[in-house]
């Protein structure tokens, strides 16, 4: 089991709200809400409902023979990218936008980097009937062009963050400024496990249906508990689902971050979106600007449980390149069939690269999202 | 309970209010062309005391004219150590406050920032970002290196916090008028008036309202509750626009507009 942070907020000494003072009493109010509904039979069973007749769960497993023969290693991946919409988001966000419906909102702002969450935000303020309004960075308004006309066609508005380095980061600085502002009747609903507590606790709470059902199909299909447990790391949600299921057995666990946005591996603690964490930062505290092939891990910061398992020793944070990931992409497409997105060809990329140190063992990889929103960009880099 | 110390913000804000005075307060971007001398202008033309702001990467409490100024400031290599380096020789007689996001005091370190704040001559710390939860480390510092911590109240507060935020307060209380973040309006919020009368009927610590606070007729306006004003993104319009002149132009009408708002020549 991964620890509930106390009143603080706090995974150690990372977490907390540092947030404007407009924003404390919404937080703590959030905070109490979702407390109150994870504890409500009622609405754990509505949300189960729609996780299983509307999103699809369970997820399955898919054992990768090809690429496992390959590789010398037993690979098997967790399908989150057959959910409705295409990656994880929609289970936090089913849970968020039910929430904000208890809660008596009447419309979500979100943030997006590579689509996905802005997609699975839209989707569900569609099924809720709510309104929806998501913050794109302006660059990745361009990469992802596919996802912002999907968003559209869900009746979202998406709006370009033009400040900054034009991706996630500031499309988080404008949803927040968003929020400040609409408070009263507008929910924040965060992507990831970050931003001030309860979020990183909650959207953890909400993702930890991957880590739960990966570990009794786990059980099942291998009688024990997978070597290596894998995913990789932007804010981090999707690797702190599946890690919840494997915490407490001997399974390693890995998030691979890009090469150009290493919270964990390059960064240092510091404090923005809320949240003291690993943070990419220069000598004076300035934000560095994250460069990766993928919008959705284009992110200097990390949510902070993930700072906490990195420095107890109880997950790594490897890092891999931008020419890696184009050949983890190919990898999985051609070996297995799968087109996995760019965010997960990260993971296909260190497991490739790893496998002479992994022969024999088993490995678990959360293939949080399907590449389908990346073929375009994909197609312009390979030609 | 701690008694804060008074420290010199306060006693001079106190002093000019019991005169009489409504407080002006407007905030320049540390590092932007011209800065120094907009802070001589200001200065110059009646302010009673000047925010500083320090530019961050991510400043998630500003609208799009302080954004601008701090994206300029960083672009001409500003810092906080040249900043205050700058401000060492700024020779005014007014007290400094500097404004800056929680990261750059931590990435310093509490201890060593309040202290490097205390050597440029700067008396108090503006950190939107730090709320009164997460103040505890760095008052403790603050307090310590003899720099006065305001602390911002918002309209969202329920009643039991805002006692609690002034109990943890000095040199005035930051009274965030609106919903939202800094910029300008056509017209001052309601929240604005509501949340000083709230404030000023809890404390004697100088209450100003900041955020939204526009042109000389809001900050009467405001003034009329409140014991003043903080105007930033009005002012740092003038200096993007224009030049410190036009700065020391602006302030001297706002301080015209309070002073006569209350009989004052």
């Amino acid at each position: 089991m991964l620890t509930t942070p106390g009143a603080d907020g706090r995974f150690g000494e990372f977490g907390g709200r540092f947030v404007p003072e407009t924003l404390v009493p919404a937080c703590q109010e959030l905070e109490a809400a979702f407390h109150d509904a994870w504890n409500d039979t009622v609405f754990r069973t509505e949300l189960n409902d729609l996780l299983r007749d509307y999103a699809g769960r369970p997820s399955i497993l898919t054992e990768c023979h090809n690429l496992g023969r390959k590789l010398g290693i037993r690979l098997i991946l967790k399908r989150e990218d057959l959910n409705h919409t295409g990656s994880h988001k929609i289970n936090s966000v089913l849970g968020q936008a039910l929430l904000a419906k208890r809660m008596g909102k009447k419309r979500i702002v979100a943030e997006t980097g590579a689509g996905q969450h802005g997609v699975a935000s839209a989707t569900a303020a569609a099924l809720l009937g709510l309104g929806c309004k998501v913050y794109m960075g302006e660059v990745d308004v361009e990469r992802q062009a596919l996802n912002v006309f999907r968003m559209r066609l869900l009746g979202a508005e998406v709006v370009p963050a033009k400040s900054g380095s034009r991706t996630l980061k500031d499309a988080v600085n404008e949803a927040m400024r968003d929020w400040v502002a609409t408070v009263e009747h507008t929910y924040y609903a965060i992507g990831s496990v970050m931003g001030p507590h309860p979020y990183p606790f909650m959207v953890r709470q909400f993702q930890s249906v991957i880590g739960t059902e990966a570990r009794a199909q786990c059980r099942e299909l291998l009688g024990t508990d997978p070597d290596f447990v894998t995913a990789c790391v932007g804010g981090g949600s999707n690797a702190i689902g599946i890690f919840s299921g494997f915490v407490d057995t001997h399974a390693r666990l890995i998030g691979v971050e890009p090469a150009g946005g290493a919270a964990v591996g390059r960064g240092v603690p510091g404090v923005v979106h809320g949240m003291r964490s690993y943070l990419m930062q220069d000598e004076y505290g300035q934000v560095q600007e994250a460069q990766s092939i993928s919008a959705g891990l284009d992110y200097p910061g990390v949510g902070p449980e993930h700072s906490y398992l990195a420095s107890i020793g109880r997950a790594e944070y490897p890092s891999v390149t931008d020419a890696e990931v184009i050949e983890g992409f190919q990898l999985l497409a051609k070996t297995e069939g799968i087109i996995p997105a760019l965010e997960c060809a990260h993971v296909v990329a260190w497991i490739a690269r790893e496998a002479p140190n992994m022969q024999g063992k088993t490995v678990l990889m959360n293939l949080s999202g399907r590449g389908d929103k990346d073929v375009a960009q994909m197609m312009d880099i390979l030609g | 309970m701690t008694v804060l110390h008074t420290g010199k913000l306060e006693s001079h804000l106190r002093a000019r209010r019991d005169a009489g005075r409504k407080l002006l307060v407007p905030y320049i971007t540390g590092g932007y062309l011209g800065w120094t001398d907009a802070v001589r202008a200001a200065a110059a033309n009646g302010a009673d005391a000047i925010e500083i702001g320090i530019p961050f990467s991510d400043p998630v409490m500003d609208g799009p004219m302080i954004q601008l100024a701090s994206e300029q400031a960083l672009e001409r290599g500003a810092t906080p150590l040249s900043i205050l380096q700058e401000l060492r020789n700024i020779d005014i007689d007014i007290p400094l406050a500097v404004m800056c996001y929680y990261n750059t005091v931590h990435s310093a370190g509490n201890e060593r920032f309040s202290h490097s704040l205390a050597e440029a001559g700067v008396c108090a710390a503006i950190v939107p970002d730090l709320p009164l939860e997460e103040a505890t480390d760095w008052c403790v510092a603050a307090d310590s290196a003899g720099i006065e911590t305001v602390m911002l109240a918002a309209p969202t507060a329920p009643e039991e916090r805002l006692p609690r935020i002034l109990q943890r307060c000095n040199g005035f209380v930051y009274a965030v008028g609106l919903l939202g973040v800094t910029g300008e309006r056509d017209e001052l919020a309601s929240t604005a008036t509501k949340l000083a009368a709230r404030l000023k009927a809890l404390t004697d610590v100088p209450v100003l309202i900041g955020v939204g606070v526009s042109n000389a007729q809001q900050a009467v306006e405001a003034s009329t509750v409140a014991d003043g004003v903080v105007m930033g993104a009005s002012v740092m319009r003038r200096l993007i626009e224009h030049d410190a002149d036009a700065v020391g132009e602006y302030v001297g009408e706002v301080r015209k507009a309070l002073d006569d708002s209350v009989g004052l020549k």
